[in-house]
C-alpha cells in the first residue's frame, strides 16, 4: 500500500565528497534537532550512523534467537527420530546418544542464525526496495562511487524549505539537491 | 610512494619498510571502483578467455556424458569393488571440500583477525569456495548409485516410515556440506549487494542495469543499512569461521569414526583442516596469478597477498608434515599389527609410488617457500601451487585406497584402479570449475569494490 504524500518534495540533500565532511554535517544537523534524516556513503562508515544518534540494531538478535531456535529444533528432532520414533540399535548404543546429536545440532544452529540474520537484516533494511525517491536525483547515483550525501526528510518537525537550505549551505557541501517524490 | 599522514591505513598494515604494500599508492576512490568494475564491463571479450571457456566447456560436455552414462549403467562404469568401494568419488569429494575451505578462512577468520589485506582477495576466494563445493556435492550424488533418490538422506516424513540414522558421520556429513554450501552462498551474496549497486550505476546497456539493479536489491548505501549490514556481516563471519572448521572435522569423521587401520586415529580432524586450507590456498594462488595479470590489477593484488598466501601454504603444510609424522609414529608406538602393516604397505605396498609422490608433492618441493625470493616469483609460486594441489590430491588417494584395499582379511583385500569414466568425471568437474571461474570474472566484480574504498587512506574520518 502507497503512503499518502504528506510532503510537497521528500527532502533536501547536501552532497560531500569526503566521509570526514559527512560525518561533521550529520553531526552538525543532529545537533541542529534535525531526527529523520539520513547519511549515504560508498562504504560502511561507523562514525556516521553514531552522528545519525543510530547505536544499536537488532540483527544480532534476530541472529541469536534464528540459532536457538535452528539449533534445539535440530536436536528435538533427533531426539524425537533416534528415540521415539525410529529407535534404532547401533551397536549397542543408547536410544539418547547425545554426543552424536551434536554436529546436526551445532549445524543447524549456523544455518537457521545465518539465513535469519541475511533474511532481517534485508527486512529491516526494508530491502528490497528497487525505486526510492533518492534515485530521483541524477547526482546521487555517484553515492555508490565517491560522493557522501546526507539527506534531511521533509516529514522531520524541524523541516523548513528556506531555513533547512540555509541550514545545509552552512555546511559547505558540493550541492544541495531537492529531492523530489 | 606518497607522503603525509593520511598514509596511515596502508602504513599501519606495513609491518617492515621492504614489505610490498596491500595496495599500490595513488588510488581513489573512483579509481578503484574502474578498476575492478571496468574488467566486468568495459573490457572486450578476448580471445585468451573465449577459447579458456572453450576448453572448460568441452570438459563440462565430458562430465555431462560421463554422468549420463552413470546414470543408465550405474557406478559398475566406475573402478569401484568391494573392498574398495570409495573410489574417486570419495577422493574428489574430499579434494575438492578442502579447496573450497580457504575462501571461507579468507573471507571469514581473516576478517575477524583485522587482517585487511584480505580484502582484495575474499570475493574470488569465496566464489572459489563456491565452485568447489558444488563440485564436492557432486561426487557423494553420484556415488550414491541411484542419486535421484537422494532425498532421502533428509529426515522427512516419508511413507516408508524410516528416518535417517543420527550417529552416523555419513549423516552429519549432509548436514555439515549443506550448510557450509548454503552460508558460503549467502555470504557471497551479501558481500556483493553494495557492489551490485556500483555496477547497476555504471552499466550502460539497459538490460545489464536491470539485472544488475535486481540483485542490488535497490541498496542506496544508507548510513542506518550500513550499520546493519556491518554487523550482519560480522556476525555471519563469526558463524562461518566455526563452521568451516566443522565441515573438514566431520568429512574427516567419515574416515575417523571407522575402524579400518590407518582411518581410525584421532589426529584426522585437526590434520584434515590444515590440509584442506593447504590446498585452498594453493588453488588460490593458482588462479589469482593469472587473474591479476590479465585483468591488469597488480595494483589492487599486489606481491603482499601473494607473499601472505604463501606464507599460509607454508604453515599449513608444515601442519600436514607434522600429521604424516604422527600417522607413522602412532601406527608405529600403537603395537598394533594391521596399524603397523598399513604403514609398511603405504611404503612398499602396490600404491608406494603415489606415496612417495606425495611426500615429495607436500613435504619437500613446497619447502622452498621458506625463501623470500621464491615467495615473490610468480611462476614459482603458480607451479608450487599446482603441486600442492596434486600433492593433496595423492593424500586423500593414499588415504583412501590404502587402507581399503589391504584391512584386516588377507582373504578380502583387493586392488583398485579407476577407469576412464572415474577420470572423465574428475576432469569433468575441473572443467566445471575452470568454467564456473570464468563466467564470474567477467560477469561479477572480481574483487570486493567497497572493502578496497575502505581500505584507502582517505576513507579513515579524521577527527576535528
Amino acid at each position: 500500500m502507497k503512503k499518502p504524500l504528506t510532503t510537497a518534495i521528500y527532502g533536501l540533500m547536501a552532497e560531500f565528497d569526503n566521509s570526514t565532511d559527512l560525518v561533521v554535517a550529520t553531526k552538525a544537523a543532529y545537533a541542529a534537532g534535525y531526527r529523520k534524516m539520513d547519511a549515504y556513503s560508498p562504504f560502511p562508515i561507523e562514525e556516521a550512523s553514531e552522528a545519525l544518534g543510530f547505536h544499536k540494531t537488532r540483527v544480532p538478535l534476530i541472529v541469536l534467537v534464528g540459532g536457538l531456535l535452528g539449533g534445539s529444533g535440530a536436536y528435538l528432532l533427533q531426539y524425537w527420530i533416534n528415540c521415539i520414533a525410529y529407535p534404532l540399535n547401533v551397536g549397542g548404543r543408547p536410544w539418547h546418544s547425545w554426543p552424536a546429536f551434536i554436529v546436526p545440532t551445532f549445524e543447524m544452529t549456523v544455518l537457521f542464525g545465518g539465513l535469519s540474520g541475511v533474511i532481517g537484516m534485508f527486512a529491516l533494511n526494508g530491502l528490497p526496495m528497487p525505486h526510492h525517491p533518492l534515485f530521483n536525483v541524477d547526482r546521487f547515483s555517484a553515492v555508490t562511487r565517491d560522493r557522501f550525501f546526507l539527506c534531511v526528510e521533509a516529514d522531520d518537525p524541524q523541516f523548513d524549505l528556506v531555513g533547512t537550505y540555509q541550514f545545509m549551505e552552512s555546511l559547505q557541501p558540493l550541492s544541495i539537491s531537492e529531492v523530489p517524490h | 610512494m606518497r607522503e603525509g599522514p593520511e598514509e596511515k591505513t596502508i602504513l599501519q598494515d606495513m609491518p617492515w619498510p621492504d614489505e610490498p604494500p596491500v595496495m599500490m599508492p595513488g588510488q581513489t576512490y573512483g579509481t578503484v571502483t574502474d578498476t575492478i568494475a571496468d574488467a566486468v564491463l568495459k573490457r572486450p571479450i578476448g580471445v585468451g578467455w573465449l577459447s579458456g571457456l572453450f576448453i572448460a566447456g568441452m570438459l563440462v560436455m565430458v562430465l555431462l556424458v560421463a554422468v549420463t552414462y552413470l546414470f543408465i549403467r550405474g557406478v559398475g562404469i566406475w573402478g569401484i569393488e568391494i573392498p574398495v568401494a570409495w573410489g574417486f568419488a570419495i577422493i574428489n569429494f574430499v579434494w575438492w571440500i578442502g579447496i573450497g575451505h580457504a575462501g571461507t578462512l579468507i573471507s571469514a577468520i581473516l576478517l575477524l583477525l583485522k587482517q585487511t589485506w584480505r580484502n582484495s582477495i575474499n570475493r574470488f576466494a569465496e566464489a572459489m569456495t563456491l565452485f568447489a563445493v558444488a563440485c564436492a556435492g557432486m561426487f557423494p550424488l553420484l556415488h550414491m548409485g541411484r542419486p535421484w533418490l537422494a532425498y532421502w538422506m533428509f529426515p522427512y516424513p516419508s511413507s516408508m516410515g524410516v528416518w535417517p540414522q543420527f550417529r552416523s558421520p555419513l549423516v552429519w556429513d549432509v548436514f555439515a556440506v549443506s550448510t557450509y554450501a548454503t552460508i558460503s552462498a549467502v555470504f557471497w551474496y551479501v558481500g556483493l549487494v553494495p557492489d551490485f549497486a556500483t555496477m547497476r550505476e555504471k552499466a550502460q546497456h539497459p538490460l545489464t542495469r536491470k539485472l544488475y539493479g535486481m540483485f542490488a536489491m535497490g541498496w542506496r548505501g544508507s548510513a542506518r543499512h550500513w550499520k546493519r549490514y556491518e554487523s550482519l556481516y560480522l556476525l555471519l563471519a563469526g558463524l562461518a569461521t566455526p563452521l568451516v572448521l566443522s565441515v573438514h572435522t566431520v568429512v574427516s569423521f567419515d574416515f575417523a569414526v571407522a575402524i579400518v587401520p590407518g582411518w581410525h586415529t584421532t589426529i584426522f580432524p585437526p590434520y584434515f583442516v590444515a590440509g584442506a586450507i593447504y590446498s585452498g590456498f594453493a588453488m588460490v594462488l593458482v588462479l589469482a596469478i593469472p587473474i591479476r595479470k590479465y585483468y591488469h590489477l597488480e595494483a589492487l593484488i599486489t606481491m603482499r597477498h601473494l607473499q601472505n598466501s604463501a606464507k599460509v601454504m607454508l604453515a599449513t603444510g608444515l601442519i600436514v608434515g607434522y600429521g604424516y609424522f604422527f600417522e607413522t609414529f602412532i601406527g608405529m608406538y600403537s603395537g598394533s599389527t594391521y596399524e603397523r602393516f598399513m604403514l609398511q604397505n603405504r611404503w612398499f605396498g602396490q600404491y608406494a609410488p603415489l606415496y612417495w609422490a606425495l611426500i615429495l608433492c607436500n613435504i619437500l618441493i613446497p619447502q622452498i617457500l621458506w625463501f623470500p625470493k621464491m615467495r615473490s616469483n610468480t611462476v614459482v609460486l603458480f607451479l608450487v601451487s599446482l603441486d600442492v594441489l596434486i600433492g593433496m590430491w595423492l593424500e586423500r588417494f593414499v588415504i583412501v585406497v590404502t587402507s581399503l584395499s589391504r584391512d584386516y582379511l588377507p582373504s578380502s583385500w583387493g586392488h583398485y584402479a579407476p577407469t576412464r569414466w572415474d577420470w572423465a568425471i574428475f576432469l569433468g568437474t575441473i572443467g566445471f570449475f575452470s568454467a564456473a571461474m570464468f563466467l564470474f570474472i567477467r560477469i561479477m566484480p572480481a574483487i570486493s569494490i567497497f572493502e578496497m574504498r575502505q581500505l584507502l587512506p582517505e576513507a579513515e574520518v579524521k577527527a576535528e
